[in-house]
């Protein structure tokens, strides 16, 4: 069976054979005919380059050699609302050398050393530690030359070849340290970072934005790379441009931040530790966002040392914590018109119900006191405001409850972030008895709503928060996203983004609760625990607050306890208030740390910065009634 | 053994081959000059000649063998390969952002490389099969193609353009060579031709264009692209009519030509012997592939002239594209110019092609009694 299947399949071949060595002829032709053209083409290409163009490629060859150079994109621009330039580039310019166009390296590396009076064995140990790298490679000496030191080198470079002077745009902080915390800072792209997503397209040795807009405006303000081929001469001079893809530069960003205002309130703070910002509660626009203390920004452009790093990481007052939207701190007093709106809203009290403080809050055999030793007497909630009395917020908060609470002032903003896109921001925390159960294991005790009441306990809220809040009280209910970029500028005046306001919800609050608050708020002011600050021109809303650091024993004298306590143990000051009152354009935040009391550790900084935004718009002082 | 065995070896095919291999090693040898200066026991030409020896030890394995039994093992082989293919995908080195190497022992080696060969083998067994005739319907035609597509796929993923291209290459030429009737090209023609605007607007990302525009016409990329054919052209330009002299050309020594061991080395050839090594080269693959495509022609059966059809066509391609894209004709992919580049996989799986088609010679009378 097998053989005569073979003998089969052999006269098959046969057949085969005959029939496809003519079915086949064709394809073997036209193989053998592409064969050949292509030849053909490629002789006659090979002609016209070796033969007819030979002589200008072999001229090129032998005295002119092509380079490939970079060209660094400038980065976008940063300026405030009003067109001052906040963050700007200057040109940098470095020493390099290509080791292949220098004959005496050692000589010229001295001669170097000396016009930049600099150590030469610090340029040596740079060649030396990249030997391997190919010698037409340009390696960098130095960076950032001064200006003297460019001087000399351009003077001698005629008699250095292949000695270059790189040219680099870098960022330059205008106002060194004054905003430092929203603008952030660049420095130089980690390997991880290289590899990653995010940076595509990234060489190494480029700077990124770290923190803040910088950072979080990465993709805008970086821009393209561009370069050059370069058609150099046998000692390394550039003898032509030969193909040049220019960089595209980064968008510029305009800020609604105000340059003026931002100067006032970093004014406020110096020598304190503590935040202000300040918002436009009308939209949500940041007009100013101060942190103290500040740091050098222009030390990460030029390379921090690792002792700098360690001495500015180590830092007992944490100069690089972003204290306006990276830091919450507990709110005390300043909660209370929220926890007032609740209780408002909810029913658990209106306007004409009266608790009665005698000076503290008797619950489970414990005593929690009012800042008033002697108390305030029989109390509605509008005086309860304006006095801040705690005891009445005791109440009203035990009444309440821990969630309901927590629904309502949630809806201000406070325990989530704004959104305001930068990086690092702190959630805060309102608590619920279900997070607590949650985060602990012990289910919530009814003290601790009393505690919680008056922005105690648990509660923690960064300013940027408050002063979001804070602007939605003074406008009946409209939560904003903070933010701080109102335009995106292109390469072409046609491209511009606008950056649209975005309101993240309307509280749902009926206005005579609204008014009632605001109402008390101008009553701070006015006559209560704020009229320190009180300005007959600006009529300013706002509420004081004083956080509590450490746990006060129960009983124990807290006027005694105020003196004896060290200053790193005195309460966090805060204010919060908005102006006009009845029309507010602006709402600022203030907390100083360890300041003590807030009606005159914080107060009086927030008035300073409602005034000078205000002059500044010309404010008439009419405009309420 | 059969003493027509070794009557029918074709030993032309075996001094065009040397020929070629001399020149590669000359060139290669002028390349890698000061890294051979610098360290003469090890260097990348050492192990090409290691490379060599390993070569024309798989050559001659190859010829032990009757080529016959290739046509019920091929379909194992090709499958094997294929799936070779998809561990290098998801275990492979990666070596510049892609990843074709298999790494077994300390010992490097590229699946995609020995596809080139199965698939052909592949392809002619499937067509020299009782039912196909030339000229096959469309139903015959879609299997070849699946075997096509799916390694084609899993190397573009890689990524790797050149291998792709060479595969489509080799299988092209031997679906035509079968015969494709000119209905089913029309239809084809007339079916892709309005994708490729919706294609090209909608699917590519900016990107993507961007690099599909800088292979058409590297000037887009003066820096990278367009960097390495200026320095090529000048190069090649620069050997005028008869060369600089071995070891005297200097666009290779000053380091300005990337990758001039591996994909361009032929601007090394062309700096150094000029207008007339360049012809010589040539003719040297000319003449390769007719002593191959003789072969063909006077092979027994249909599947031995279809796998020799499948070797020419991946000798003939690699060259033809290489030498193109060198010389600035055609777009710049990473193909390397066969027996002259350096590089192992590659080597073997030439020298493994030379091999089958020596095999097809040996065999070629048609009433054998074994």
């Amino acid at each position: 069976m097998k053989t005569k299947s073979n003998k089969f399949d052999g006269l098959k071949l046969i057949n085969w054979e005959n029939q496809e060595s003519i079915s086949f002829q064709k394809q073997y032709i036209l193989i053998s005919a592409v064969v050949l053209l292509i030849t053909m083409v490629y002789l006659v290409r090979l002609w016209h380059l070796q033969v007819i163009l030979g002589q200008s490629y072999r001229f090129q060859s032998e005295n002119n050699r092509i380079r490939v150079e970079e060209i660094a994109a400038p980065r976008g621009i940063i300026f405030d609302r009003n067109g001052v330039p906040i963050v700007e580039n200057r040109p940098a310019y470095h020493l390099v050398i290509i080791r292949e166009d220098i004959s005496d390296l050692e000589g010229t590396i001295n001669e170097l050393a000396r016009l930049c009076e600099r150590n030469p064995d610090e340029f040596f140990s740079i060649v030396e530690a990249n030997k391997t790298t190919p010698k037409f490679v340009p390696l960098r000496l130095a960076s950032d030359l001064d200006r003297d030191c460019l001087a000399r080198i351009e003077a001698q470079r005629i008699r250095l070849p292949g000695v270059f002077i790189q040219l680099e745009p870098k960022r330059e902080y205008k106002w060194n340290g004054t905003a430092a915390h929203l603008v952030g800072y660049l420095s130089e792209i980690t390997e991880a970072e290289l590899r990653s997503e995010k940076y595509q397209g990234y060489y190494s040795g480029e700077d990124i934005g770290k923190v803040g807009i910088e950072s979080a405006f990465e993709k805008y303000l970086h821009g393209t790379r561009g370069g050059r081929q370069l058609e150099v001469d046998a000692a390394g001079r550039r003898v032509r441009v030969l193909e040049e893809e220019l960089p595209i530069a980064g968008r510029n960003l305009w800020l609604t931040l105000d340059m003026d205002l931002q100067k006032t309130a970093e004014a406020q703070l110096e020598g304190k530790t503590g935040a202000i910002v300040a918002v436009d509660p009308t939209d949500g626009a940041v007009l100013a966002f101060a942190c103290s203390p500040s740091y050098d920004q222009e030390k990460f452009i030029r390379g921090l040392t690792k002792d700098e790093w360690i001495v500015l990481s180590k830092d007992p007052s944490h100069p690089l914590l972003n204290r306006g939207s990276g830091a919450a701190y507990p709110p005390g007093s300043t909660y209370k018109p929220f926890v007032a709106l609740a209780a408002l809203q909810e029913g658990v009290i209106n306007p004409t119900s009266t608790f009665t403080c005698p000076g503290y809050f008797q619950f489970a055999d414990r005593s929690y006191r009012c800042w008033k030793e002697h108390g305030h007497g029989t109390i509605a909630v509008e005086r309860a405001l304006v006095e801040s009395c705690d005891v009445f917020f005791y109440q009203t908060g035990f009444k309440l409850g821990v969630d309901r609470m927590a629904q309502c002032v949630t809806m201000f903003g406070l325990g989530e972030r704004t959104g305001i896109g930068l990086q690092g921001e702190h959630p805060g925390l309102i608590p619920t008895s279900w997070w607590k159960k949650q985060a602990t294991g012990i289910p919530w005790q009814k003290g601790e709503t009393i505690s919680i009441s008056i922005g105690q306990g648990f509660d923690l809220v960064t300013p940027l928060q408050m002063a979001m809040g804070y602007a939605a009280i003074s406008n009946n209910g409209n939560l904003w996203q903070p933010y701080v970029v109102k335009k995106i500028e292109g390469s072409s005046a046609d491209e511009i983004d606008e950056v649209k306001p975005h309101l993240k919800r309307k509280i749902p609050i009926d206005q005579r609760w609204f008014d009632l608050v605001k109402k008390a708020l101008a009553g701070v002011v006015e006559r209560g625990t704020g009229h320190l600050i009180r300005d007959p021109l600006i009529p300013i809303a706002g509420k004081t607050g004083t956080a509590q650091v450490v746990h006060v024993a129960q009983g124990a004298n807290r006027k005694l306890l105020e003196k004896l306590t060290k200053m790193k143990d005195k309460d966090h000051a805060w204010f919060i208030g908005y102006a006009p009152a009845s029309d507010a354009r602006i709402c600022v935040a203030a907390i100083v740390e360890h300041g003590g009391h807030g009606a005159s550790a914080a107060a009086p900084l927030v008035k300073n910065v409602i005034q000078a935004y205000l002059k500044d718009i010309h404010y008439d002082g009419q405009a309420s009634d | 053994m059969d003493r027509r065995l070794i009557e029918n070896f074709d030993w032309s095919i075996i001094w065009a081959l040397l020929a070629i291999m001399c020149i590669g090693l000359l060139s290669i040898y002028s390349a890698l000059y000061p890294q051979i200066q610098a360290r003469p026991t090890n260097n990348l030409f050492i192990k090409q000649l290691i490379w060599l020896a390993i070569g024309f030890a798989v050559m001659c394995g190859s010829l032990f063998f009757n080529y016959q039994r290739l046509r019920t093992l091929s379909p194992w082989i090709y499958g094997l390969v294929l799936l070779l293919l998809v561990v290098v995908l998801a275990i492979g080195k990666e070596v510049h952002g892609s990843k074709r190497w298999l790494e077994i022992g300390g010992f490097q080696f590229q699946p995609s490389e020995f596809m080139k060969v199965i698939i052909a083998v592949q392809l002619a067994g499937y067509f020299s099969s009782q039912d196909i005739t030339s000229f096959p319907g469309i139903k015959k035609l879609i299997l070849p193609v699946g075997y096509v597509v799916l390694p084609v796929l899993v190397v573009l993923a890689e990524p790797d353009l050149g291998t792709a291209i060479s595969l489509l290459a080799i299988a092209t030429t031997m679906i035509l060579f079968v015969g494709v009737r000119w209905k089913y090209l029309a239809i084809l023609t007339l079916t892709v031709m309005p994708l490729i605007y919706p294609m090209w607007e909608h699917v590519l990302k900016p990107y993507q264009k961007r690099r599909v525009l800088i292979l058409l016409s590297p000037d887009l990329d003066p820096l990278g692209a367009g960097y390495h054919i200026r320095q090529s052209k000048i190069a090649i330009g620069s050997g005028m009519l008869w060369g600089k002299g071995f070891l005297n050309g200097t666009q290779t020594k000053l380091h300005f030509l990337p990758e001039k061991h591996t994909d361009f080395i032929f601007s090394v050839w062309a700096e150094e012997w000029g207008f007339i090594g360049c012809v010589a080269l040539i003719l040297l693959f000319c003449l390769l592939i007719f002593l191959t495509l003789r072969v063909a022609t006077r092979s027994r059966d249909r599947f031995g002239s279809l796998v020799v059809i499948g070797m020419s066509a991946l000798i003939l391609w690699q060259a033809f594209i290489n030498i193109g894209m060198v010389i600035g004709l055609l777009p710049v992919v990473g193909i390397t110019l066969p027996f002259v580049s350096y590089g192992g996989s590659s080597l073997i799986t030439l020298c493994l092609a030379i091999g089958l088609i020596e095999n097809v010679s040996m065999r070629r009378y048609v009433f054998q009694t074994r």
